[in-house]
């Protein structure tokens, strides 16, 4: 879900052209989160109903199309949406059903075309040049995902069908909510150049800002602005980016995605925080989760970041890379909390505190530097029985004692990217 | 003060003193080395971080007794560019002048009476032949660890019984052994310590001017054991390392299932060639066989390397991975034309030794973790 969704004007389009040479799909869920709550609550179709924290720092993750008729939208704190509608429905969010129906639905994408790219658990591109003679034209492919999702996960999508990913990107938006577009190929400068320039990929508040104020509004104007004025009001590498993009040239080829390439979990604490036992032991619960996700994928992962958001909102990452690829949350946790005590914060006021690891590969694949006896490989079979027992008893069976306490009164909201 | 000193003999003192000295000194003295002349005509030069003392001896001129305390690390640079003539050293007030030939430097110096006492160097342990110590330290210290969220690990573990010395190290995936005779003072003297390992390989190295090295033990309560080590005009004093060494003599296997013999030149090559092809993880594979051994690296996605080496092998045949750097380290620590490696297991820690020593006295043994490769 993009911060700035290209909502349908209602006016038709008038595209010529057919499909031919349309490879490129972007299929993207509609509100994804409140979808997938509603195919257990029917009763909510056709309402305001928005998924989010209703804690003092929650943020909407998921709003209907009746949600967003009153200006709601993603992203938006919980306390402004309550203000445009205080009769909207609002639902707690549970994210393994959100995970759950995303794999569902990559699963569709998948057993069309081999080539998937997920940009995040609910939008993916599909290149299906070669899915062509099995399935018929691009259009018909996207006909038949809609179909099937609709029919297999019970949830709407939409999906946009062009010759480049930042075309389809557009169309999908422009074709949602349960919808599709097609943008053939000699119709995309007709199709872009009318859009706002905030349409455009990589253009951020900044750069809207820069080229507002050279009188460009539309992303024809950039299209009739020369490359070098562009280069001169926004970079090198940014001017040419967009005088590219302006024109539908767009050379970035769908990839099929690689495993994980990181795994991470952070926290935004009710309240900032300053103590560090409170910091510490919430650097000690994100680093017990983030290695216990590695044991359960298998893997094992070689870097380990944190990332620390201040009061003011500054936020930074820290990461060091260790001798041995590890899934031991004891080694995870040291390093987190060294990483924290070499940035000498103590007393400064937090917001958010994460840790991440990174450089994965398969635990099983991975050659080993095994170590005498004691030390990590010990804390790595009393890991292994941990996870059993969670595996058996539940979330929290067996943890760390520093952790056992807080959970009586936790308060944070847990956002898990 | 004022005297003249041999320009190399105490370009040399500067540097042995100034070495411990640290980049960025907690207090400003820190920084500081003394210069302290009696009227005999011995120019004393100390250096000290808490941690560390270092103090050289020379003969120098004197025409006037005194101390001073000057900025170590810039005097040792300066001695060391200054042209083979005598060196004048003079105060004038609150400044020293270094003088040389036609060059002259003014330095500030540092607050003498804020430079804390030296340790008193403890009492005397033995002595120990300075060649074969500091040999047996640097084998020994290479397979300290340099994690200092793990203390213990970076120290090297010294035992005395009667008229041997055992000098250990570990980093948790290979240790290193290695027992040497020395001339206790006692002859039934039984102690232990635990000596930070960089001090310790540095110090015996820069000791070897003289014949012996002495050692000088005091244990003391936590935070108080001292070990000091003298030779040829040169001293040297480190605080000990506090914890416990892990009980190492039971991690060296007393049997093995299989044993190599191996031209120790001839793997060192092989190891470094074929591990141009393995990352900084994986590891090198030995395979052990009556024809010999095969050393492989790399994989099916990436470069690969393979060469075989005969080898005197008896017992059953393996396959067995190392981290080549480990393996590389182990081989240089073994001071002889023949490594001798010994097996349990593919899992199992391996034991590399050489011949015994030519002298006799020197027991060496290293001990390497595996790495398990992929199932």
């Amino acid at each position: 879900m993009s911060r700035r969704q290209l909502e349908r004007d209602g006016t038709p389009l008038n595209l010529p052209g057919d499909d031919t040479g349309c490879h490129v799909l972007h299929a993207d869920m509609d509100a994804f989160f409140a979808s997938v709550e509603l195919r257990e609550r029917p009763e909510l179709k056709g309402q305001p109903v928005i998924v989010g924290g209703r804690g003092g720092r929650g943020v909407v993750l998921a709003a209907t199309y009746e949600a967003r008729r009153f200006g709601i939208h993603s992203a938006m704190p919980m306390s402004r949406a309550l203000r445009l509608n205080p009769t909207v429905t609002v639902i707690e969010p549970h994210h393994t059903k959100y995970s759950e129906a995303s794999r569902g639905v990559m699963e569709i994408f998948r057993s069309i075309t081999p080539i998937v790219e997920p940009l995040s658990l609910d939008e993916a591109f599909l290149d299906v040049a070669g899915a062509g003679r099995r399935l018929g034209s691009p259009r018909q492919i996207a006909e038949l995902i809609r179909a099937r999702v609709a029919d297999e996960q019970g949830l709407p999508c939409s999906v946009g069908v062009a010759t480049t990913k930042f075309i389809a990107k557009l169309a999908s938006s422009r074709a949602k909510p349960d919808g599709l577009l097609v943008v053939p190929g000699q119709s995309v400068t007709a199709f872009l150049h009318p859009l706002p320039i905030g349409a455009l990929w990589g253009v951020g508040e900044k750069t809207e800002e820069v080229l507002t104020r050279l009188g460009l509004r539309t992303i024809g104007d950039i299209a009739a602005t020369s490359e070098s004025t562009l280069v001169a009001a926004v970079g090198q590498a940014a001017g040419s980016h967009l005088h590219a993009l302006a024109w539908g040239r767009d050379e970035r080829h769908v990839t099929a995605h690689e495993p994980d390439r990181s795994i991470g979990a952070e926290e935004t604490f009710g309240h900032d925080v300053a103590d560090v036992a409170v910091i510490r032991r919430e650097l000690l619960r994100l680093s017990e989760r983030c290695a216990a996700r590695l044991r359960a994928s298998g893997q094992v992962g070689r870097t380990v970041s944190i990332k620390i958001r201040f009061a003011d909102f500054r936020t930074i990452t820290r990461s060091r890379t260790l001798k041995e690829p590890t899934d031991v949350t004891r080694v995870v946790y040291d390093t987190a909390r060294s990483l924290h005590e070499a940035l000498n914060a103590d007393g400064e006021l937090l917001r958010l505190v994460g840790v991440r690891i990174e450089g994965l590969s398969s635990a099983e694949e991975t050659p080993h530097q095994l170590a005498l006896a004691g030390g990590e490989d010990e804390w790595r079979a009393a890991e292994h029985a941990i996870d059993l027992a969670t595996a058996r008893f539940g979330n929290g069976a067996v943890r760390p004692a520093a952790l056992v306490d807080k959970d009586a009164g936790g308060s944070a909201k847990r956002n898990e990217p | 003060m004022k005297l003249r000193v041999e320009r190399d003999s105490f370009s040399d003192a500067v540097a042995w003193a100034a070495r411990i000295l640290p980049q960025k000194a907690a207090l400003p003295v820190l920084a500081g080395l003394r210069l302290e002349v009696g009227p005999d005509g011995a120019l004393e030069l100390s250096g000290f971080d808490y941690e560390v003392s270092a103090q050289a001896q020379l003969e120098a001129t004197v025409a006037e007794a005194g101390s001073i305390l000057v900025p170590g690390r810039l005097l040792a640079e300066i001695v060391r560019s200054l042209p083979p003539q005598p060196i004048d050293l003079s105060t004038d007030g609150a400044r020293v002048v270094v003088s040389c030939g036609s060059s002259r430097f003014t330095l500030p110096t540092l607050p003498l009476d804020e430079y804390p006492t030296l340790p008193a160097m403890p009492q005397v342990a033995g002595t120990v032949g300075s060649d074969a110590f500091a040999a047996a330290v640097a084998a020994v210290a290479i397979a300290a660890g340099r994690d200092d969220a793990l203390p213990v690990l970076t120290g090297i573990r010294v035992e005395i019984d009667g008229e041997q010395v055992t000098l250990a190290a570990t980093d948790r995936y290979r240790l290193a052994v290695r027992t040497l005779k020395w001339a206790p003072v006692d002859p039934g003297m039984q102690a232990t310590a635990l000596v930070p390992a960089r001090t310790l390989a540095e110090a015996a190295k820069s000791l070897t001017s003289g014949a012996e090295v002495t050692l000088s033990l005091s244990a003391g309560g936590p935070g108080e054991g001292l070990i000091g080590l003298s030779g040829a005009q040169r001293s040297t004093t480190s605080r000990l390392l506090d914890g416990e060494f892990p009980k190492y003599r039971s991690l060296l296997p007393d049997s093995s299932s299989a044993t190599a013999t191996i031209d120790s030149a001839a793997l060192t090559d092989a190891v470094r060639r074929v591990a141009l092809v393995a990352s900084r993880t994986s590891p090198i594979r030995l395979s052990f066989s009556p024809d010999g051994v095969s050393l492989e690296a790399g994989g099916v996605d990436e470069a690969e390397a393979q060469e075989s080496l005969p080898a005197e092998f008896e017992g059953e045949a393996l396959t067995i991975a190392f981290n080549a750097t480990y393996l590389l380290d182990g081989l240089g620590s073994l001071d002889s034309d023949e490594a001798t490696l010994a097996f349990t297991g593919p899992t199992k820690p391996a034991v590399l030794t050489g011949k015994t020593g030519s002298d006799g006295g020197t027991d060496h043994r290293y001990l390497l973790m595996p790495v398990r490769l992929s199932s």
